[in-house]
């Protein structure tokens, strides 16, 4: 494979990746300001960004982290808003699931919204790729986010300590979740499951904090699952 | 926020941990093996079944508001839902609902 190739891969997915950075600066700077707010320090708000990129689990764990919910459940509730990623890496899988082991742990470690859906895409609509520029292509998207979201992070904290403090910024938190949300609601199925959620989650929000949420989840998803299956087999 | 400093970053190694093992999963210990049907589903709807069970409450009985929740936090939360579904985009639905929420100390700005 000429090098060019590997570069050509890699800046064609720069160029793809750098329009996301209008969604990227806004949330991440918001997390910095809700962190700091909430009482996070500086390495410890730097280093959730940098090791965790993902913008919508970091907020939901600060917001369980402001309700003194126990540890196990702020893990269990902010992990599970990121277990769609597994099934990004199930679907990279059949592409990059050959390339060298530290490649792939990278990969792991990269592997957020944007780089999952410009890779798949880009693989699927260019099947003759080498591996070695999938690989740069995947890098090439993700290099450009992940350092903007620690850097504006950074931002957010600078930013957070000087809004005064009788400002409810803790009201972002539901705007931020309801914005992201909205755009994943695509069927009627979403539609059931979403509703379940609400009610459910309301209706246990006596439970010690997190332990309802969790509950809901699970009936949400089977209520997800099972309006997606009656739903095909109508049509 | 009731936590030691050490449960704090515990909390934050332990989502880091958690995290990469998720994205990292059929990427390497699982293989190129094809992921079941019906986990596929169920992991699809994970984002939108634990979100809206976090917010309405959140949105009901805000944290940190002296008086409750008022037609502020009330317009501001459907404004945000709004504009997010119509445009399908992440961003203006949280432009939206920052404009509505903050829109009465940018009034009173000098």
């Amino acid at each position: 494979m000429p090098v060019t190739n590997i570069k050509h891969a890699f800046w064609s997915g720069v160029r793809d990746g750098w329009p996301y950075i209008v969604v990227v600066v806004p949330f991440a700077t918001l997390f910095g300001v809700v962190a700091i707010e909430a009482g996070l320090t500086l390495a410890q708000t730097l280093t959730f960004s940098i090791l965790v990129i993902a913008g919508a689990s970091q907020f939901a764990a600060l917001q369980l982290m402001l309700e003194n919910a126990a540890i196990s459940f702020i893990l269990a509730a902010a992990l599970a808003v990121n277990l769609r990623m597994a099934m990004y890496s199930a679907a990279l899988a059949p592409h990059l699931g050959n390339a060298a082991l530290w490649q792939r742990i990278l990969i792991g470690y990269l592997n957020f919204d944007q780089s999952y859906i410009l890779s798949v895409a880009k693989y699927e609509n260019e099947p003759d790729m080498l591996i070695t520029a999938k690989v740069a292509y995947f890098m090439g998207v993700a290099l450009t986010i992940a350092p903007l979201w620690s850097l504006f992070t950074y931002f957010g904290v600078r930013v957070g300590s000087v809004i005064p403090v009788d400002l409810e910024v803790s009201f972002v938190l539901p705007i931020a979740f309801l914005s992201m949300v909205a755009p994943m609601i695509k069927s009627p199925a979403h539609i059931a499951a979403a509703f379940v959620s609400i009610i459910t989650a309301l209706a246990l929000a006596g439970l010690p904090a997190g332990s309802g949420l969790l509950i809901a989840a699970v009936c949400a998803m089977a209520t997800g699952v099972i309006v997606e299956t009656v739903l095909e087999q109508k049509t | 926020m009731n936590y030691t400093q050490t449960e704090i970053w515990l909390i934050i190694g332990l989502m880091a941990i958690g995290t990469f093992a998720i994205r990292y999963s059929f990427l390497g210990i699982i293989g190129s093996r094809r992921i079941p049907v019906l986990i596929e589903r169920m992991l699809r709807f994970t984002p939108v079944a634990v979100l809206p069970g976090m917010v309405a409450p959140l949105v009901l009985w805000p944290t940190d508001a002296i008086n409750g929740v008022t037609m502020v936090h009330l317009s501001a939360a459907f404004a945000a839902l709004l504009a997010a579904y119509i445009t399908r985009k992440v961003i203006w639905g949280m432009l939206a609902g920052l404009v509505v929420f903050f829109s009465p100390v940018i009034i009173t700005l000098p």
